[in-house]
């Protein structure tokens, strides 16, 4: 820095070199996040600490790069755990990626604030898809996944059948009480620390995602879906609060502890816990360890038939993305029904086409995994279709939170609904 | 450290440049005398840290009180709307608010005693002369060059179930809780960790105060018969007012502003029994996006703070009257 | 981070300012205010462990695989490196995240705002502590009135603030702050504690210097650079380290700031091993690797450190 006497001078002069000295240090950095200029496509996903699913991705981009010359897609990799806040800092300074994914109920709320672009021209290859892995909202498709994940009761036959408990079917799954008296004898057995583990020691979207359909297999909801305009009555309703109560008396009554390991699928595996409520993607872990004993159960009928949670990671491109054909471009080649099917396989989960699920090992009809394709046609339920959501999500994680931990389930449910109410009402409705 | 000898080598050739320019005719020959142009330099070399701070301190402060009035979001197609104290009114409606009011105000009224009185203890025992007591100043100051989400981390691992503290307290007999996971420990467990990690800070300061006061005072109350708990009484308690007073202040407005640790070990859980208002503005506002409710948030936030505070001074100030 | 706040300072503290210099903690001729006994040499130790073993725990599990580090908790085992230690979590580490890329923008950043802190603060420091203006009690007043507000509460605001500036750079004028190394830099810059403790340093060195340097002809901004500042090595230290620590501390700042990984310092690096596989190996290695730069420095510049704390407080 070269400093001349005069005061002037000096206050000119440090400003002077206090903005190259930043901008030399900007500019390295400054081309990762611009939309797709000079053709190429920067593109965002949240698996930096995923690498089988990161892996896949890679391929198809790497593809991609090879089959045309026009475009070149460049990924880079954030950890999940503060994705979702990238991409919001993101998009406030309009410095979005063209191409990105999405947690599947986060797509309302970003197409709403104006981040994602509808799909064009892709209407005929994603009717093929399954509903729950396409992401809409007001009548537009903005993304699609490759996989969609079921939701399911993993144990094993051995198990069930030393305590004498009927093993359940998609028709015939457990009812509330078979279900309770089941892991009450597993409890009474004193053979496992966890009669069931459901994984609470996972953060983040697993609470609404996994714990919602709980809810809803009650009666209750996480909002009215009836125009989305307040969560009174669904949320806080008498259903919901039955629901609350039977959740914390899992724990009071010892079937569930409050707190799960770090791995509850490591803590099934070596025998702490006799069912494991969890994804699809803990089925390669468990048969490996039981094989053919290994069972994945529909959840049980609480009174409103089975619900598992639909809808996972999805991939669409920005509203402030300067190459709108290329990004568009990139999606249809990514959409083909090998890469459905090579994703899905990587990472153990449920493929979005049934020509895909055709090519992955044990989906195809009869295999061992056409129950978790059964599942998901079956009893998924979207999230809620509306921009409040990741609002209610965070809502709910905390609510559910505080009810496991022995809050007062009433009051607890009521705050809740207050909150949400005053947020769908804060952002006019979102209409 | 390097950036001190380049600071030091720079105003040396500075100096030397200085020099030769003296010889030169021109403005900075005449001395500065007149009270206009001195301040007129006095105003130009604030200059560069006012604007700095007007930018980025004043500017958002008075951005909090405007935007507290209004709906205003993160992100949002629709523009923000004056909306008067609604989001006053539903601040005081929420349960939240009042759990972690009532938090912030336990964790800082029980680790503002604490905390110093403890490093105050670790002051006195390393403030003697003996060989390898800079390794013990060393030691107990680790901590505080850790930064606290590594801090938060390791503690995290250790507050576990079968973590290694409650390992050490069954080598005792003792079955720990589970920490963290427990309303009733969880922010003991907050404030253990915290007071742990900064005690190192306040033992320096602390140690600062004790050394000036003069030896001789001692050997005087040495003379009159004084024992060790006299003299601490009588020389070095009163010797340390000013000290008391700067640990009481710093101390306080940091545990107000209790935020990384919760944010990384229990985001504010279990049951809302580690929830700081620093926590939940920072989660309303980034997380959920409602930068307006998390402006009032802060506003209330920054009353509390500026309440204490003059509190603070008005008891230290009778007191050293 | 308790090194970023400070107190709100009233002028009856300034007053004791005069004798700043004598930061240095010597041990007492005679260790009668301190405790000496074989009773204290105990209570030392056992505090030696309270105060070190987590961090060498730290250590030492960073070399060891999960189920050994588990297993190792029940045993002094805990605290040795033994049994099978390699450095696998190390390699693990650099696969799971760009960790030179992360550890260049913590230095750049760091550098860059601690050499900017120790200028554009001790300027105004002497500003208001050498050439008295009308007002300047008053701005000072304002300046330390700033310190009780937590940089926490600020930071939605200013992010939402950053986002409208505009900003001179090699692309031309551009708008928005966000995700880049200035946003990092230029708002913690300006920190009226630093400026606070140029002040009381400056204030104690005899005024009697500028007046002769005045009848040599000098002018304030030379009395400043070859007077004041090359007599002031220990303020620049002190200001130099406590600007150090929290910003190379820095976490929820970049981490709602800055998204590009070739933007992001080493703090927020830790994201990437709270996931679903969490191990706990790999984040001791990281939580080590991004501890050991700074512990290194102040084993080194241990007295430095030491002191810039102590002078930071007021004496009596």
């Amino acid at each position: 820095m070269k400093l001349t006497p005069t005061p002037k001078r000096i206050a000119v002069g440090l400003l002077a070199a206090a903005l190259p000295l930043s901008m030399a240090a900007c500019t390295k950095g400054g081309s990762s996040s611009s939309g797709g200029a000079g053709g190429e496509l920067t593109m965002w996903t949240h698996n930096a600490g995923n690498k089988a699913e990161l892996a896949a991705i890679q391929q198809i981009v790497t593809d991609y790069n090879a089959s045309q010359s026009k475009y070149k897609v460049k990924v880079q990799a954030f950890p999940q755990d503060s994705y979702n806040q990238s991409v919001v800092a993101a998009a406030a300074s309009k410095k979005l990626p063209c191409i990105l994914d999405i947690d599947g109920p986060n797509v309302p709320n970003w197409a709403w604030a104006g981040y994602l672009a509808p799909l064009e021209g892709l209407d005929d290859t994603l009717s093929k898809y399954l509903p729950t892995v396409l992401g809409k909202y007001d009548n537009k498709t903005y993304s699609y996944g490759y996989y969609d994940v079921a939701l399911v009761m993993v144990t094993r036959k051995t198990i069930l059948d030393k305590y004498g408990i009927r093993v359940p079917t998609v028709e015939q799954p457990w009812t509330k009480d078979e279900f309770t008296a089941a892991l009450k004898k597993l409890k009474a057995s004193g053979d496992f620390q966890n009669p069931l583990d459901i994984a609470t020691s996972f953060t983040g979207e697993w609470w609404p995602y996994a714990y919602s359909p709980m809810l809803q297999s009650f009666g209750g909801d996480l909002v009215n879906r009836d125009g989305y305009k307040t969560a009174d009555g669904a949320l806080n309703g008498p259903k919901a609060v039955e629901w609350a109560k039977w959740f914390r008396g899992l724990v009071t009554d010892g079937l569930v502890p409050l707190k799960s390991g770090a791995d509850p699928a490591k803590d099934f595996i070596n025998g702490k816990s006799a069912i494991l409520y969890n994804g699809t993607w803990t089925a390669v872990d468990t048969r490996k360890a039981f094989g053919k004993d290994t069972l994945f159960l529909p959840p049980p009928d609480l009174g409103n038939g089975p619900k598992i949670g639909g809808g996972s990671w999805q991939w669409g491109i920005s509203q402030n993305c300067s190459d709108q054909a290329g990004a568009l471009d990139y999606m249809k080649f990514a959409a083909q029904d090998k890469y459905v099917a090579s994703v899905a396989r990587d990472t153990n989960n449920i493929p979005a086409t049934d020509a895909a699920a055709a090519q992955v090992k044990g989906y195809e009809k009869g295999g061992e995994n056409q129950v978790f394709l059964d599942y998901a046609k079956k009893f998924a339920v979207l999230r809620p279709v509306t921009p409040g959501y990741p609002f209610i999500a965070t809502e709910f994680t905390k609510t559910a939170q505080d009810i496991l931990n022995g809050a007062d389930p009433k009051q607890a449910l009521d705050q809740a609904v207050k909150d949400i109410d005053a947020n769908q009402k804060s952002n006019g409705y979102f209409q | 450290m390097t950036t001190i000898t380049s600071a030091e080598s720079a105003s040396a050739t500075r100096r030397g440049r200085a020099a030769r320019r003296g010889d030169k005719p021109g403005s900075t020959r005449t001395p500065v005398k007149g009270s206009r142009s001195s301040t007129t330099t006095a105003l130009l070399m604030l200059a560069p840290a006012g604007v700095l701070l007007i930018t980025f301190l004043l500017v958002p402060i008075g951005l909090t009180f405007g935007l507290a009035f209004t709906n205003a979001r993160l992100i949002s197609p629709r523009p923000a709307e004056f909306i008067g104290v609604d989001n006053f009114v539903r601040l005081f409606e929420d349960d939240t608010f009042w759990a972690s009011l009532r938090n912030t105000v336990i964790f800082a009224a029980i680790i503002v005693p604490v905390q110093s009185a403890c490093a105050l203890g670790l002051a006195l025992l390393v403030n003697v002369k003996m060989r390898g007591v800079n390794f013990f100043r060393t030691i107990y100051f680790l901590p505080v060059v850790t930064s606290m989400v590594v801090v938060s981390m390791l503690w995290l691992f250790m507050y576990q179930k079968n973590g290694l503290i409650n390992q050490v307290l069954l080598k005792f007999g003792i079955e720990g809780p589970d920490w963290l996971g427990d309303p009733k420990t969880a922010l003991l467990a907050i404030i253990l960790m915290s007071a742990w990690q900064a005690m190192g800070f306040h033992m320096v300061i602390w140690l600062s105060g004790l050394q000036t006061i003069p030896g001789d005072l001692y050997e005087a109350a040495e003379l009159d018969g004084a024992g060790t708990w006299e003299k601490f009484r009588y020389v070095t308690w009163p010797g340390l007012r000013a000290t008391r007073t700067f640990i009481l202040i710093t101390i306080t407005i940091s545990a107000f502003a209790l935020f990384t640790q919760v944010n990384i070990m229990t985001q504010g859980g279990p049951l809302d029994s580690t929830s700081t208002v620093v926590l939940m503005a920072v989660r309303t506002g980034f997380q959920q996006q409602q930068t307006g409710y998390a402006s009032a948030i802060s506003l209330v936030f920054f009353v509390l703070v500026l309440a204490v505070t003059l509190v603070n001074r008005r008891l230290t100030r009778d007191k050293d009257a | 981070m308790s090194t970023a706040t400070a107190p709100g300072l009233g002028a009856d503290h300034l007053a004791h300012v005069a004798d700043s210099t004598a930061t240095t903690p010597r041990g007492t001729t005679d260790g009668r205010h301190g405790i000496r006994k074989p009773l204290a040499l105990v209570g030392r130790l056992v505090l030696c462990l309270v105060f070190g073993l987590p961090l060498l725990f730290m250590f030492v599990s960073s070399f060891k695989p999960d189920l050994q580090i588990f297993g190792d908790l029940g045993s002094w085992k805990a605290f040795l490196p033994v049994g099978d230690v390699s450095l696998d979590n190390y390699t693990g580490v650099f696969g799971r995240v760009p960790f030179a890329q992360f550890m260049t923008n913590s230095v750049v950043i760091t550098v860059v705002t601690v050499v900017l802190g120790v200028v554009v603060n001790s300027m105004a420091a002497f500003a208001l502590a050498r050439i008295k203006f009308r007002g300047s009690g008053l701005v000072l007043g304002l300046i330390l009135a700033t310190l009780i507000v937590p940089f926490e509460t600020l930071a939605l605001p200013l992010l939402w603030w950053v986002n409208k500036l505009p900003f001179l750079g090699p692309d031309g004028l551009t708008e928005g702050w966000l995700d880049t190394y200035q946003v990092q830099i230029i708002p913690f810059i300006a920190n009226a504690f630093s400026i606070f403790l140029f002040y009381q340093y400056f204030d104690s060195i005899p005024k009697e210097l500028d007046e002769a340097a005045k009848v040599d002809g000098a002018g304030w901004f030379r009395i400043y650079r070859s007077i004041v500042m090359p007599l002031s090595g220990p303020a620049i230290a002190t200001v130099a380290i406590l600007t150090f620590l929290p910003t190379w501390n820095q976490y929820l700042w970049p981490l709602m700031s800055v998204q590009s990984e070739e933007l992001r310092p080493v703090m927020v690096g830790i994201d990437y091993f709270k996931q679903l596989n969490t191990s706990w190996g790999q984040i001791m290695a990281y939580a080590s690797m991004i501890t050991a730069p700074v512990l290194v420095l102040f084993i080194a510049f241990q007295r430095s450190f030491i002191n810039s704390i102590a002078s930071s407080g007021v004496k009596g």
